[in-house]
C-alpha cells in the first residue's frame, strides 16, 4: 500500500537569508556518484553572485559588530541544528561522494566536530593573532585582529559537506560575511547547510550559499570591486592563476588552493587568512 | 472609436503649438481655461468631473511599463539620462555649509575618476543653503532648487510662506520647491490651493527680471509643487491636484516631499504623466513631473524613463522636463556605470559617501 507520491525538494539558492531561485531562471541536473539523477540545482549566474555580494555587505556590519561571544554562541547553535539533521547530512553525503554509509558518517561527525571547534576560537582569536606590542615610548602599543569583510569562497569540489564546512566555518566566525559556491557537482549538501543556517539565529546575508558552475560565478566574485578577499579552494589550476589576476585588481587576500586533506586537524590558517591587524597607540599618561 | 482616433492624433490636427509652462505664452493658454477656475464652485466642478482613476488598470500598466529590458547602449544612454536629470537633494536638520558645498561638488562632477560623466541638473537644498549652494556652483551651469513654503509640512500662514519663497529667489534659486497645503485640498478648498499656488508663482518672479528666458540672470525661477501624493489618499485626488497645480500655472508637478513613508510610487508617477499629457492635449502647454524619495535603484530609474517615453514621448525625455528627486540614486547610478565602462561590479568604497 505504498501509493504516496513522492515529495520532490526542490533545492533552492541562499541569499541575505531568503532562498530564491537562480536570476536567470535555470537549473541543471545533479546525479550522484554512479550517474543517477538526484534533483535539480539552481544554476546560478553572475547576477545571483552580485546579489549576494549586496546581501552579505549588507550582512557585514551587524555581524562583525556583533560580540565575539555571541558569533561563538550561534555558531553553536548551529552545531546543535546540524546534530539534528545529521541522518539527511549523511544521507546526502553518501549518495554526493558515492561512500557508503559508515564513510558518510564518519565525514559529517566530523564537519559537526569542526564547526564546534571553529565557534570555540570566535572569542580567542584575539589572544593568538593581537596582542600589547613592546615599543620603545611611553605608549601602550596594541594590536587587535579584525575581519577583513566579504569573502568569496570556492568551496572545495571533491569534499562537498566536511570540505564547505572547514572553508565556512572558520571566515564567519572571526566577524566576516561570506558567499559560497557550493561543489560543483555534488551541491545538494551545500544548499541543505542554508537551510540549517536559516533557521539558527544566523543574522541573513552573513553566509550566502550559490550553486552552479564555479568557472562562472567565480570570475566576477574574483572581480568584484566589493569583495575583500578570495579563498580558491575549489578552484582548478588553470583557472586560479587568471582568478587571482582578476582579484589583484582590489588587492583582494587571495588564499591560494592546495592539495588539502580535509579529515585533517586544519590548524588556524583558515582562521588568520581573513583577518587584518589593527594596531592602536594609545599615552600611557605620566 | 472616433474619441480614440481623435485623441490618437490631436496631435497632428487640433493640438496648439506646444509652449513651455514657464514662458509668457502659457498665461495667455490658461487663460483660456479661465472659465474652470473663474470660482469655487466652477472649480470644484471641473475637478470632480475629470473622470476617475481605474486603480486596477493603473497599476497594471506601471507595472508592464516596469517589466521592459533596457541593455548594453540603450541602458548607457539611460544611466547618463538619469545622471543628467537628477535634483541632487539635503533636505537634513544637520545640513551644514560644508556639506552643501560636498554636495555641490558631487554635482558638477559626480564620478571624479571618470570625467565623461554628466552632472546632475540641480541642487535641491533649504532657503538658507541657496546662496551656499549658488557661490559654489558658480557658473556650471547645474540649477540651484530650493522647497519653499514651510516645507515639508506647509503648515504655516500665507504671507510666511511667500516670504520663504521670496527669500530663496533673492538668494538666488534657479528653481522653487513649493508644497501645496494637504489640509486645504483633503476639506475640499481646492480654491484656496490655486490662489496659492498663483501667489508662489508670483513670489517666483525675480524684480526687474521677465520670465519668458531659460533660467538665469534676471528670470523667474521656476515653479515645482509638491502634492504629497502619500496624504492625498486616492488617486483622483492626485489626478485632481495634478489639474489644479497645472491650472494654477506650476512648471513641474512633484510627488513628494520624500519625508514621510509613502513616497513616489510608479503608479502615482505614471498618473500625473497622464495627467500632464492630457494637459499638454488641452491646452498646448508642457509640464514637466518631477518623482521624488523612494528612487535608489538604477533600475528604479529605468523604470521611471520607460514610462516616461511611452507616456509622452521623447520631448519630456530631458532634465527641462522630467527630474529625479533622489540622493542615494545617484550612487547606483554611478556604480553601474562604472561596471559597464570596466566590466565588473563596482562597490559602495567607489563612490562618495554623502
Amino acid at each position: 500500500m505504498s501509493d504516496r507520491l513522492s515529495v520532490f525538494k526542490t533545492y533552492k539558492l541562499y541569499v541575505g537569508g531568503k532562498f530564491p531561485r537562480s536570476e536567470s531562471g535555470r537549473v541543471y541536473e545533479v546525479t550522484d556518484s554512479k550517474g543517477t539523477w538526484l534533483a535539480n540545482a539552481p544554476l546560478a549566474s553572475r547576477k545571483d553572485a552580485r546579489d549576494a555580494v549586496v546581501a552579505a555587505r549588507k550582512a557585514f556590519g551587524g555581524w562583525s559588530g556583533a560580540t565575539a561571544y555571541n558569533r561563538g554562541q550561534i555558531l553553536y547553535r548551529i552545531a546543535e541544528m546540524l546534530e539534528g539533521r545529521r541522518d539527511q547530512f549523511i544521507a546526502e553525503v553518501a549518495d554526493a561522494e558515492g561512500l557508503s554509509k559508515s564513510k558518510a558518517t564518519a565525514q559529517v561527525d566530523a564537519a559537526i566536530d569542526r564547526w564546534v571547534w571553529y565557534a570555540g576560537w570566535s572569542d580567542k582569536v584575539a589572544q593568538i593573532a593581537g596582542g600589547a606590542n613592546p615599543v620603545a615610548g611611553p605608549y601602550f602599543n596594541l594590536s587587535s585582529p579584525e575581519p577583513t569583510g566579504v569573502v568569496a569562497v570556492l568551496a572545495p569540489q571533491e569534499s562537498s559537506f566536511l570540505g564547505l564546512v572547514s572553508v565556512i566555518a572558520p571566515a564567519i566566525v572571526t566577524g566576516n560575511t561570506v558567499i559560497a559556491v557550493a561543489s560543483e557537482d555534488s551541491p545538494l549538501p551545500a544548499l541543505s547547510l542554508a537551510e540549517v543556517l536559516a533557521t539558527s539565529d544566523l543574522p541573513g546575508g552573513v553566509v550566502n550559499i550559490l550553486s552552479g558552475r564555479t568557472a562562472e560565478i567565480a570570475a566576477p566574485l574574483a572581480a568584484h570591486q566589493d569583495v575583500n578577499a578570495i579563498d580558491l579552494a575549489g578552484a582548478d589550476a588553470g583557472s586560479a592563476k587568471d582568478l587571482e589576476t582578476a582579484a589583484a585588481d582590489n588587492l583582494k587576500r587571495v588564499l591560494r588552493p592546495g592539495t588539502t586533506d580535509w579529515t585533517a586537524d586544519p590548524g588556524t590558517d583558515r582562521l588568520l587568512a581573513f583577518l587584518e591587524t589593527k594596531t592602536v597607540w594609545h599615552p600611557m599618561g605620566v | 472609436m472616433t474619441w480614440r482616433y481623435a485623441r490618437r492624433y490631436a496631435p497632428l490636427v487640433t493640438m496648439p503649438i506646444t509652449v513651455p509652462a514657464y514662458g509668457k505664452e502659457a498665461a495667455g493658454r490658461l487663460a483660456s481655461m479661465a472659465d474652470v477656475t473663474a470660482d469655487d464652485g466652477a472649480l470644484r466642478r471641473f475637478l470632480h468631473g475629470l473622470p476617475g482613476v481605474d486603480a486596477v488598470g493603473l497599476e497594471a500598466r506601471a507595472a508592464t511599463l516596469g517589466t521592459r529590458s533596457i541593455k548594453t547602449t540603450a541602458k548607457a544612454y539611460a544611466i547618463d539620462l538619469a545622471i543628467s536629470m537628477i535634483d541632487l537633494t539635503t533636505l537634513e536638520g544637520a545640513d551644514t555649509p560644508g556639506k552643501v558645498r560636498a554636495l555641490c561638488a558631487k554635482g558638477i562632477h559626480p564620478d571624479p575618476t571618470d570625467r565623461t560623466s554628466p552632472k546632475v541638473a540641480a541642487i535641491c537644498v533649504y532657503p538658507d543653503m541657496v546662496a551656499t549652494a549658488k557661490e559654489a556652483l558658480g557658473d556650471s551651469g547645474v540649477h540651484v532648487a530650493s522647497v519653499a513654503t514651510a516645507f515639508p509640512a506647509g503648515r504655516a500662514a500665507l504671507p510666511v510662506k511667500l516670504a520663504d519663497t521670496r527669500d530663496a529667489v533673492a538668494a538666488g534659486a534657479d528653481e522653487i520647491d513649493m508644497v501645496i497645503d494637504r489640509g486645504a485640498f483633503l476639506s475640499g478648498r481646492y480654491m484656496e490651493v490655486f490662489e496659492e499656488i498663483k501667489a508662489v508663482k508670483e513670489a517666483c518672479a525675480r524684480p526687474g527680471g521677465t520670465s519668458q528666458t531659460e533660467s538665469g540672470g534676471g528670470s523667474a525661477a521656476h515653479l515645482k509643487v509638491i502634492f504629497e501624493t502619500g496624504e492625498l489618499q486616492t488617486y483622483d485626488n492626485v489626478r485632481r491636484v495634478s489639474w489644479l497645480a497645472m491650472l494654477a500655472g506650476a512648471d513641474f508637478i512633484k510627488t513628494s516631499t520624500g519625508k514621510v513613508a509613502v513616497n513616489a510610487t510608479p503608479p502615482v508617477t505614471l498618473l500625473m504623466l497622464e495627467a500632464v499629457r492630457d494637459f499638454h492635449a488641452a491646452t498646448g502647454v508642457q509640464v514637466g513631473v518631477k518623482p521624488a524619495g523612494g528612487i535608489r535603484t538604477t533600475k528604479d530609474a529605468i523604470k521611471y524613463l520607460v514610462m516616461v517615453n511611452e507616456t509622452l514621448g521623447e520631448r519630456w525625455l530631458t532634465a527641462d522636463w522630467f527630474r529625479f528627486g533622489a540622493s542615494s540614486l545617484l550612487n547606483d547610478l554611478l556604480m553601474q556605470r562604472q561596471k559597464l565602462s570596466t566590466g565588473r561590479y563596482s562597490g559602495p568604497d567607489y563612490v562618495t559617501v554623502d
